[in-house]
């Protein structure tokens, strides 16, 4: 269980940072709409933006940051089965934080390669809550 | 660097990101201010001296009921040295600057290589899916065909207020220019690869179908509907010849021409900044005469005046059309008039011609060539007045052109259907 903050602002932020570890070793973050299901952040990515799946895929070590205030550190998987619907199951999560994607997806042949998309499928294994001068890190068990 | 360092001073929503000894990456939430190439972070993380790190500032605007706009964010690498950051390079996005649907044309090759890459990793091919139905319809540019009915169903209703009428063969007339102008879209695809590769703002309305761009359809299959369709329309063009005269080749043989090679090497028209003319000439009065001659075995001086403001209007959709693509076209060495002439000559070119159009109605009129209802025509004036405004405050825009490009063709269709009303009021 990831603490009830963590959880939280999963659930009802509209952006949070994803940081991978890219190429050379480097930091890489990238900002993506997080999908909670209160056991693994889901987050997809069009085949358009897709260095950061192959980074996650080379490196499958992960941290989120979400709402200035937590950051959660895990492994991640990309599933890319389907590229074109294997994100579908998604949706309902997705359509909570952004309605206007039904409207787009309606439209979807006029910018097919956006939605070829990928998920990327976070464990949590630990959560750093920050506060003003400390942080406290809690251990996610599995 | 320091101009790409902005959005650090506007914008609150920081990380500071590097890599940990265990190998996990690692975020903190910070603030950070710009000091010229520096950013001077505030971390509570004790960070050895030279760890590279990438600070992160994102931002958006919740939209309720909607989801967001507003999108940016800037990633801001370097090395940390006591509470600051030397910064190297940055990387990122702002769709007040770059629009999103520019953000994507531009990240295309990536999407395209990735794929390539899956497909080798798998061993078969990984493609983009989209139903054969929306392909052939994305293709051949279907809305486009107002183009072609217009002027079909001007040239027939004209030969109808002349006393003859022929529906059946008129409606196999329009099936084969269709069949044609759909061969003549795909065709402009498979020559304009390179100008479309290099557009990175098309629209609905110009930079081609997009379909080679993105993996949805190969040049053979491209090849093959092209072939498809302009045999179609010719196997029908002389069928009309073999049933109303032989005399159809003079517009046939040309129309066809003009067709293929408006892009089609070694001609290629537009390249040569004549694809205007061509557009006129072949949905103007060819296609008009055409109609005319199939319901009435015969052509008309009167048909060929009809056709003027017809031609006007629709080379301006062309015309208005090549605005957006003109770095693209630039690049690709396709020389169209957006490309040859200044901002100041292409708007007032629009006004010239817009007027010349509208001119050849009352003209035809009084010389007695077209009955006089067909002076609704003019009722497309003060549209066409909004459309010239508009090219000239959108002319840089390519997104906000298409307000004017959607108007623009608009106009050809109003012009063409009060033209048809005008006549059918004369009948």
């Amino acid at each position: 269980m990831v603490p009830a903050i963590a959880s939280e602002l999963l659930g009802k932020a509209l952006v949070a940072e994803l940081t991978v570890v890219g190429s050379r070793g480097e930091p890489v973050t990238y900002p993506l709409i997080p999908l909670w299901d209160g056991e693994k952040i889901y987050m997809t990515s069009s085949i358009l933006f897709s260095k950061k799946l192959e980074h996650i895929k080379a490196d499958e070590r992960v941290a989120v940051t979400v709402g200035g205030q937590v950051t959660i550190q895990g492994t991640a998987r990309v599933i890319e089965d389907d590229l074109h619907s294997g994100w579908a199951h998604l949706l309902p999560l997705w359509r909570a934080k952004e309605p206007i994607v039904d409207k787009y997806l309606k439209q979807r042949f006029a910018l097919p390669l956006f939605w070829e998309r990928s998920v990327i499928e976070i464990t949590p294994i630990r959560v750093h809550i920050w506060d003003s001068n400390n942080v406290r890190t809690v251990e996610v068990a599995s | 660097m320091t101009t790409a360092l902005g959005q650090f001073e506007k914008d609150q929503e920081t990380i500071l990101a590097f890599v940990a000894d265990d190998g996990f990456p690692m975020a903190e939430p910070v603030t950070a201010n710009v000091d010229g190439d520096r950013l001077s972070v505030a971390t509570r993380t004790e960070l050895p001296a030279g760890s590279e790190v990438a600070v992160t500032v994102s931002h958006i605007r919740p939209q309720p009921g909607i989801g967001y706009d507003q999108r940016r964010y800037t990633t801001a690498w370097g090395q940390y040295d006591s509470g600051a950051v030397s910064v190297k390079r940055t990387a990122g996005w702002d769709e007040e600057t770059v629009t999103f649907f520019e953000y994507c044309e531009r990240s295309v090759p990536r999407g395209n290589a990735y794929l390539e890459q899956l497909s080798e990793e798998r061993g078969y091919e990984v493609k983009p899916k989209l139903s054969p139905g929306w392909r052939f319809f994305l293709a051949t540019r279907v809305p486009f065909l107002s183009a072609t009915v217009i002027p079909v169903f001007l040239g027939a209703v004209i030969a109808r207020f002349d006393g003859f009428s022929a529906w059946w063969y008129v409606l196999l007339a329009l099936l084969g220019a269709s069949a044609i102008h759909l061969g003549l879209n795909v065709v402009n695809d498979i020559f304009d690869e390179e100008a479309d590769d290099a557009n990175t703002t098309p629209t609905p309305f110009s930079g081609g179908s997009r379909m080679l761009q993105y993996g949805l359809v190969s040049r053979r299959q491209m090849g093959l509907l092209a072939g498809t369709m302009f045999g179609a329309g010719i196997g029908i063009g002389l069928l009309l010849c073999a049933m109303r005269g032989w005399s159809l080749l003079w517009l046939g043989i040309p129309g066809v021409l003009l067709a293929y090679f408006y892009t089609a090497p070694p001609v290629r028209l537009a390249y040569r900044g004549i694809g205007d003319t061509a557009v006129a000439l072949g949905f103007g009065p060819i296609t008009v005469l055409g109609a005319y001659f199939v319901a009435a075995r015969q052509f008309s001086w009167g048909a060929a005046v009809a056709s003027i403001p017809v031609a006007l209007f629709v080379m301006l959709i062309l015309y208005v059309n090549q605005i957006p693509d003109r770095t693209g076209d630039a690049i690709a060495g396709k020389r169209t008039l957006a490309v040859r002439l200044s901002k100041k000559a292409i708007v007032g070119g629009y006004a010239i011609s817009a007027l010349a159009g509208f001119a050849a109605i009352p003209a035809g009129v009084l010389v007695g060539l077209m009955p006089w209802p067909t002076l609704l025509g003019l009722a497309g004036l003060p549209l066409a007045w909004v459309i010239w405004r508009r090219i000239d405050r959108d002319y840089d825009e390519p997104y906000e052109l298409m307000g004017a490009m959607g108007f623009n063709i608009g106009l050809h269709a109003l012009v063409g259907i009060t033209l048809i009303a005008g006549y059918l009021i004369a009948i």
